[in-house]
């Protein structure tokens, strides 16, 4: 077998993929009301074009983008507009939100087919990209056409799509690439032509051999595509690590990856993409992992963006005995939820729902005893003991020269840490005093 | 009562605020966790002490079982009582107090009265840790700062070596001097004919039937509580290996009275307190680097000390004052370090 790609440091969890990962991806139910929120991305959030009691079909515009970078948003569902207000979302914030009550009917307006679409020029992709609304379904849901579009003096050479799913449990990325490989490769092709380039990464995770194999036979006509099997590590799927792990570039601190010429994009997001072109689909459903011990029945399923949570859980049996923790996103990233009455974003890839069992207790930290462990994983080479040292003391401006703002929250420094140091508070606590 | 609510039209706006009654805990991420804590690495090294304690036991007798627990027992009960006093967080059961008096006990000669295991432990949890504010704030080992104490407090005492007979009166016990006293004093011919030939006096050495600190005499047992260590990842080889190393280098250079280059550097690495100092008390967290590189600095300053300590200095042993005064400089070692940083080389070819 060929090596496997990896970067340094880093951590393994327990996977616990093996909740979800056999389950095919399946449609959940029509929700009978959606909760559709105006910004569901990384920018200026979408002008609302509807009215309460206004008719809406399935992918009618309901906001449309307010700048360079936003994103329009699509109702999801056919019915009428109820209620336009602020109601919270999965990332804590209260964010205006266009709220739908289904008729039933899921009449969808019509999708501007395109048969011929890798004929189309690299404006007319993006274009198509930009109107169906399309984000990072990764979670950091940044608008995939102002990532399409990097500044001239930064040239694109190579693309990647990030198969790694390195968050432990979730797996939806994992069923999309072994169910519609085809829709991926294409989508990957149609992200190398909006950039002109002509060599294209899909990186995944050595834990997801059918994925591997599906994609490899999907791609194998394609002599610009290299699959590549990445080492089960996390994070490997964060855009750096991941370049690092294919490319062997390093992506400069406080750069992006787009300093190295690489554009990196989710699984998820190229089928979004493939969709957008091909069909003029908008991107108002997503493929959501809904797993953790805490649920009854783990299931992968295609959920309309603006479904609640409770929904989702509803159609998974519900919430086990004994269920603590409800966690949008995987359990390294994600954010724990208070109430289930938030929806379903263009961003959530999955609902995790911890059991007691699985549930270790952080609520009482100690001191640091400079153990060392989180410095020998820190995925970025920082300091994370001293940086947590300095931030419990206040000092924010010298965290900073310990480079505060290189750090990514990726969690793995408090992952390991005996002491349950919450240090991701304090790296967020430090950021929000002293910019960067 | 949130399914009804739910039902309800005029409310079905507000729903989407409407406080569930699930007792969800909200926390900052990650959700999960790995299961270290500091109790049970603390445990662990207290468990991997274990085969040492055994072996001093075995030739020191019941008087060991005395000294030790005197020790823990004072350990862990200041931690407690000044815990307690001062309305702080109880962390007493959380194995590094115990830590502590089982290390000075090792430290410790056999024969020492009764008020010495407690003068000691005293100093080292209520002093060098307590007063300093605690597990991870204090600078020095506190077990090294205890016998430290007592060795310039009571000199004599201190330095009182039995031979290993397993006695519960050790005070009437044979006195004698310690291999590393002897080497000091009178070479290491001398060493030899004590022990009979070298290949004894390894094999004594090593099984640590000689005179010495309770714990420290059994190197095959303090090696296999450090494979423990190392095999668990709570120790790497980079303190212990440099440490040992340089002390090896440096007593095979310097080491023999011959000249240069004459040394044996196995009697200087199985003697003493090196093997125990080395895996167990070099390797402390709080008071040595975290970073790798910081480490291995810190371990050839402590062999170094250690050698200067043992050939030119006025004690037969260097190893305790070494790792005290390289503990004064790993926060300094800290700073001079740093990991490599992903993307740091590239940032200053390109930008600034
Ligand atoms: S892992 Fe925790 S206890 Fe260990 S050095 Fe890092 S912050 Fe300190
Ligand atoms: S959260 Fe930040 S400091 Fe901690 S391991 Fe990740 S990048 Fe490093």
């Amino acid at each position: 077998m060929s090596k496997v790609a990896t970067f340094e440091r880093g951590i393994h969890p327990k996977y616990n993929k093996e909740l979800s990962s056999g389950k095919s991806i399946t449609p959940a139910k029509l929700p009978q009301r959606v909760v559709i929120p105006l910004s569901q991305h990384i920018g200026a959030p979408a002008k609302c074009e509807v009215k309460i009691g206004d008719e809406v079909k399935k992918g009618q515009v309901i906001g449309t983008p307010a700048g360079f970078v936003s994103s329009p948003v699509h109702s999801s569902i056919s019915g009428k507009v109820i209620a336009i207000a602020d109601f919270p979302t999965a990332v804590g914030r209260l964010v205006p939100s266009v709220v739908i009550e289904s008729d039933g009917k899921d009449e969808a307006v019509a999708f501007k087919e395109n048969p011929n679409y890798m004929n189309l020029g690299a404006d007319e992709i993006k274009a198509a990209i930009k109107d169906a609304g399309i984000v990072g379904m990764g979670g950091a849901a940044f608008p995939t056409n102002v990532k399409l579009s990097p500044p001239k003096e930064k040239p694109i050479d190579t693309v990647i799509l990030n198969g790694a799913e390195c968050e432990p449990y979730l797996t939806a990325d994992h069923r999309l690439m072994a169910e519609r490989p085809k829709d991926v490769v294409e989508g990957l092709k149609i992200i190398m032509k909006s950039l002109g380039v002509n060599k294209g990464y899909i990186g995944i995770e050595e834990n997801k051999p059918d994925a591997i194999a599906a994609i490899k036979s999907a791609a194998s006509g394609e002599s610009s595509i290299e699959v590549h099997t990445l080492e089960i590590k996390y994070p490997q799927g964060a855009e750096k690590m991941l370049i690092k792990a294919i490319k062997n570039r390093e992506v400069p601190s406080k750069g992006l990856p787009m300093d190295v010429g690489v554009v990196v994009q989710n699984i998820g997001t190229a089928i979004a993409i493939y969709e957008a072109v091909r069909y003029g689909k908008p991107l108002i459903e997503r493929v959501v992992t809904v797993t953790g011990r805490g649920i009854k029945e783990p299931r992968n399923m295609m959920v309309r963006v603006g479904t609640l949570l409770s929904d989702v859980i509803e159609q998974c049996g519900g919430l086990v005995e004994g269920a603590v923790k409800v966690i949008s996103g995987g359990p390294m990233m994600g954010f724990a939820q208070w109430t289930l009455d938030v929806p379903v974003t263009k961003g959530t890839s999955g609902i995790l729902v911890l059991s007691e069992e699985e549930y270790v207790s952080s609520e009482e930290y100690f001191a640091c005893i400079r153990c060392g462990r989180c410095v020998d994983v820190c995925p970025m080479g920082l300091n994370p003991s001293m940086l947590s040292i300095l931030i419990e003391k206040g000092h924010y401006e010298e965290a900073k020269d310990y480079n505060l703002y290189d750090c990514f929250e990726c969690g793995s420094c408090a992952y390991v840490c005996p002491a349950k140091r919450p240090m991701v508070q304090f790296m967020r606590l430090a950021k929000s005093q002293v910019k960067p | 009562m949130p399914k009804q609510v739910r039902h309800d039209t005029k409310r079905k706006i507000e729903m989407a605020t409407d406080v569930k009654t699930h007792p969800l805990i909200v926390s900052v991420s990650p959700h999960v966790r790995d299961e270290e804590s500091i109790a049970k690495i603390m445990w662990t090294v207290n468990f991997a002490l274990l085969p040492a304690f055994i072996m001093s036991v075995y030739y020191f007798g019941p008087r060991a079982v005395y000294v030790t627990g005197l020790c823990i027992l004072t350990a862990v009960l200041s931690e407690h009582l000044f815990q307690k006093g001062l309305n702080r967080k109880i962390t007493s059961t959380d194995g590094s107090a115990f830590l502590t008096g089982l290390l000075l006990g090792m430290n410790l000669p056999p024969a020492v009265p009764f008020y010495i295991p407690i003068a000691g432990s005293l100093v080292a949890v209520v002093i060098t840790k307590m007063l300093f504010g605690g597990l991870g704030y204090n600078i020095f080992n506190p077990a090294l700062v205890g016998r430290a104490f007592l060795l310039i407090s009571w000199p004599k005492l201190m330095t009182i070596w039995s031979t290993p007979t397993a006695q519960f009166l050790a005070m009437d016990a044979r006195t004698t001097a310690t291999p590393l006293g002897i080497l000091k004093e009178e070479g290491a011919v001398k060493l030899m004919e004590v022990f009979g030939d070298k290949a004894s006096l390894y094999s004594q050495l090593l099984m640590g039937n000689r005179a010495g600190s309770l714990g420290e005499t059994s190197a095959i047992a303090l090696l296999i509580g450090a494979a423990i260590l190392i095999y668990k990842r709570y120790i790497t080889w980079h303190i212990p290996f440099s440490f040992l190393g340089t002390v090896a280098v440096a007593a095979w250079i310097f080491g023999g009275r011959g000249g240069l280059f004459t040394g044996d550097p196995v009697i200087h690495l199985l003697s003493g307190g090196l093997m125990l100092g080395a895996f167990f008390m070099a390797t402390d967290y709080v008071t040595c680097p975290t970073i790798k590189k910081g480490q291995i600095i810190f371990g050839i300053g402590c062999g170094a000390i250690t050698m200067l300590i043992r050939l030119k200095g006025g004690f037969p042993e260097g190893v305790m004052f070494a790792i005290l005064l390289m503990n004064c400089f790993a926060p300094l070692i800290d700073r001079g370090v740093s990991p490599k940083m992903f993307g740091a080389v590239k940032k200053k070819e390109e930008k600034k």
